[in-house]
């Protein structure tokens, strides 16, 4: 078995005694991602026999940090101590090798294996492959710390769950006595939330470390030893659970109010462009993902979206776009400014909804790979949205190109010409393309979500002052966002959203950052 | 009762061909490689073999039969490895697009083929056919107390030794991949190569090796079409791009299960023959005969689709190239 050539083993004894001896420690850890610092002078002890929990909001650089234990990354400064003696971690293998199991967010799993298969995979164990014997030692490893799992079972026939078991039967059947969980609960139901839970506590009681990283206050209260929180890449503390409350550890995680000064004028006669009913979505493996959504949006105001990344916010703007299936009894009424008329949205496709005259522009989470071609130039991305305008055969580049060249000019963007594929654009050039169009189009509802994500400071500014002047010529505008002290400075209401459910609708003028921070996590 | 005979070992004969180039395939593909230079490699394996052959022969006074088949087969396997590693060098270093790659490759294979053919053809001189009579001899050599066995000599005995290399092959790739753990971990490579980078796998080494050693294997179809299928000629009537095709179509009739080509391969090879031995056929009739098997294909293709059987699809990362740091 590998862990018999794993350096730490002598001291294994000593580990049972849990609680007390050091795993991992992290000192300076310093990660950055171009100008983005993902993590920033991080400071963490993992102790044997110790579940600890790693706290923070989205983007908070909880998994990059992890990533750097389990050899994804490799981090630009600080130190590694695994066992007390220091170490590089370059690889996955460098990781096993040293005990180190992570369960990532997105199982790697090759779905046409069978568990066995899976487990195995990649180890290089002396004689020859016997399914029998791995079988065997696969239902020893189930049986010590109450996994329920079949060897011979194909991963494709699993649920969720059982996938995510095997992942954790695979990291231990390597040997790992250090186990990483990312947002292990994120895809699970309740109940084997605490089948999952369960088996944690069996892990801790045999010595192991456990590191999970999760935004939820309550699993963290439920399960962890002792928390380090994280915000905005930066350590913040550590504290142990037993003298934790919901209320101190969210006022660590989001942090006191920073003054960003983005304007925010008041529009007066307000008029209802959106207004959403019973809206529900279920994915296709049966989990709901919105739950019975109802609110309006206004013209002449920046309705704000918060909430942890996934509950069902990309799903919620796609609905309103006509992108995505809804449940039967929803309904999306929009009051046209032109007729002033009221239509109803769901049943219809995102063209008809264009040709009845209603205008979303729709900015997705995903710029490159909903929004514009990668491969294509300004102006061919400006195209996208009125090629089929016009009845000649040939197609007019007249008016793209000049819109093409306004964006460039007056957004400011930075591209060697416009016909440069944008995909060799920087980020925050791609956003500007991608929300110039959007906003020429003329909208009466512009939707955003996650416009400003991994754009610096001036072009972050940028954005916000398009929103606001659309906002201001009449649009209602739909923010997604997940920076707190942006969303409290620029939206003039805050919705706010936490798995699937609305749980609440806050004045942005007057909530307090405390307020929405508990709303996120607060349980329905 | 003849012609039922020669009809059999009209389609061994033939299957043997694109037995071999499906299994170098299925190997490659496997590994995620969609290498569709295949008709091209069979050409490399088939002129290397040819013009290794065709240097010793005229060199060596009395060729052994034994060095013979020893230069034909490693020249026909090292220049076929060759294109694929050309392939890999492109698709998996510089991430070229694999299917652009596999086709140059085929039309560089056939254009490399078919000119050196014609050199060895004017080299040979005389009636401008060469001919290595000693090696196709020594590839085609039965064991004659066997092969004099009546009618099951005659089905079962009478083949030079490649085609029992080629089943041989076949079942031990199937062993292969199904029972030992590089073969696990080569799977892992093609349907998820994140995953098996991610459990210690080397994705580029496998990736190169699956896809060399498969392009080696294709080219030992060349080597049988040039040695015993025209019996050490050389004719520049792209017959082995056809033979390619019909490989990588076989491919897919087989689903990607190595022993499936055993079989796979001499049906392919009946029906494309049948036209011969069904009386009363024309000539346009004959060839909508050879239609058959990419008809069947085509129809497999179907009924797998249909039924959405997981272990009977392309591997899941069939035709895309892998970057770790692309996420």
């Amino acid at each position: 078995m590998m862990i018999l050539t794993n350096p730490q083993t002598e001291n294994a004894d000593a580990r049972r005694t849990a609680g007390s001896v050091s795993a991992i420690e992290m000192r300076g850890v310093t990660k950055t991602f171009g100008e983005v610092i993902a993590n920033n002078n991080v400071n963490l002890d993992i102790r044997y026999g110790e579940v600890l929990s790693l706290l923070g909001e989205n983007g908070s650089g909880k998994t990059t940090l992890m990533n750097m234990l389990s050899g994804i990354y490799f981090p630009d400064a600080g130190e590694i101590l695994v066992g007390g003696k220091p170490v590089t971690i370059r690889s996955p293998k460098d990781a096993f090798e040293l005990g180190i199991g992570m369960i990532h967010q997105h199982f790697k799993l090759v779905d046409v294996f069978t568990a066995a298969e899976n487990i195995v995979l990649g180890l290089k164990e002396e004689g020859r492959y016997d399914k029998k014997e791995v079988a065997r030692r696969v239902r020893e490893i189930c049986a010590k710390y109450g996994f329920d799992i079949d060897p011979d079972q194909k991963v494709y026939t699993m649920t969720v769950s059982q996938k995510q078991t095997l992942e954790i039967v695979k990291v231990l059947y390597r040997g790992a006595e250090i186990l990483i969980l990312d947002e292990p609960t994120a895809v699970l139901t309740l109940q084997e939330t605490e089948k999952l839970f369960s088996v944690i506590r069996n892990m801790r009681a045999d010595g192991k470390a456990v590191v999970i990283i999760t935004h939820k206050l309550n699993e963290v209260l439920a399960v962890s030893d002792r928390v380090s929180i994280l915000r905005h890449g930066e350590y913040i503390d550590t504290v142990n659970t037993k003298d934790a409350t919901e209320e101190s550890l969210t006022e660590m995680m989001v942090g006191k109010k920073v003054e960003l000064n983005i304007a925010r004028d008041d529009i007066p006669d307000k008029k209802k462009r959106l207004s959403v009913e019973h809206l529900s979505v279920t994915s296709p493996e049966g989990v709901k993902i919105l739950d019975d959504i109802s609110f309006e949006a206004y013209s002449g105001e920046i309705l704000g979206i918060a909430g942890i990344s996934g509950c069902g916010q990309k799903e919620l703007l796609e609905s309103i776009a006509g992108l995505q299936k809804t449940e039967d009894g929803a309904s999306v009424v929009y009051s046209d400014p032109e007729d002033e008329q009221d239509k109803q949205l769901i049943g219809t496709n995102p063209k008809q909804i264009r040709k009845l005259g209603i205008h979303l522009s729709f900015v997705p989470e995903d710029r490159l790979g909903m929004g514009l071609v990668g491969s294509m130039g300004m102006t061919d991305n400006m195209m996208l949205k009125n090629y089929s305008d016009g009845k000649s055969l040939f197609l007019d580049r007249k008016q793209p190109k000049e819109l093409a060249e306004r964006i460039l000019k007056e957004l400011e963007v930075v591209t060697p010409g416009i016909n440069t594929p944008v995909r060799r654009l920087s980020g925050g050039n791609v956003q500007k393309v991608l929300v110039g169009r959007e906003i020429a189009a003329a909208p009466t509802v512009l939707m955003t979500a996650y416009a400003v994500r991994g754009l610096d400071i001036n072009t972050s500014y940028t954005i916000y002052n398009l929103l606001n002047e659309q906002k201001k010529s009449g649009v209602a505008v739909i923010y997604v966002g997940e920076d707190l002290d942006v969303l409290l400075e620029l939206c003039d209401r805050i919705m706010v959203l936490c798995g699937g459910k609305i749980t609440g609708i806050v004045d942005g003028r007057t909530a307090r950052k405390e307020e929405v921070g508990a709303l996120m996590v607060k349980k329905v | 009762m003849n012609s039922l005979i020669s009809l059999l070992q009209a389609a061994i004969y033939f299957g043997t061909v694109i037995m071999f180039g499906s299994l170098g395939e299925i190997l490659t593909e496997k590994s995620g490689n969609l290498n569709l230079g295949v008709p091209g490699i069979m050409y490399l394996g088939a002129i290397s073999s040819l013009t290794g052959a065709f240097f010793y022969e005229r060199a060596a006074e009395n060729p052994n039969p034994v060095v013979c088949v020893l230069i034909a087969f490693i020249c026909a396997f090292l220049a076929s490895a060759l294109g694929g590693l050309i392939y890999s060098f492109l698709t998996i270093t510089l991430r070229a697009n694999q299917n652009v790659t596999g086709l140059a490759l085929t039309i560089f294979g056939s254009g490399v083929g078919n000119f050196f053919g014609g050199s060895l053809n004017k080299l040979a001189g005389g009636v401008g056919q060469i001919s290595v009579s000693a090696t196709s001899a020594a590839f085609r050599a039965n064991i004659p107390a066997l092969a004099n066995l009546g009618t099951v000599g005659d089905v079962l005995f009478s083949y030079g030794f490649l085609v029992y290399f080629a089943i041989a092959a076949a079942i031990v790739m199937q062993w292969f991949l199904k029972r030992t753990r590089v073969g696990l971990n080569l799977r892992a490579v093609g349907e998820n190569p994140a995953t098996a980078d991610a459990a210690g796998i080397n994705v580029t080494l496998y990736k190169y090796l699956s896809t060399c050693i498969g392009s080696g294997i294709v080219g030992l179809g060349g080597l049988y079409y040039v040695m015993d299928y025209t019996k050490g000629t050389w004719a520049n009537d792209g017959t082995i791009e056809g033979l390619g095709w019909l490989a990588v179509a076989l491919v897919i009739f087989t689903t990607w299960k190595p022993a499936n080509a055993i079989w796979g391969a001499y049906l392919f090879g009946v029906l494309y023959w049948m036209n011969y031995y069904i009386p009363g056929l024309t000539r346009y009739s004959q060839e909508l005969f050879k239609m058959l098997p990419y008809l069947i294909t085509i129809i497999v293709l179907v009924i797998t689709s249909l039924r959405k059987k997981k272990e009977d699809q392309p591997p899941a990362n069939l035709g895309l190239a892998y970057f770790r740091e692309e996420r």
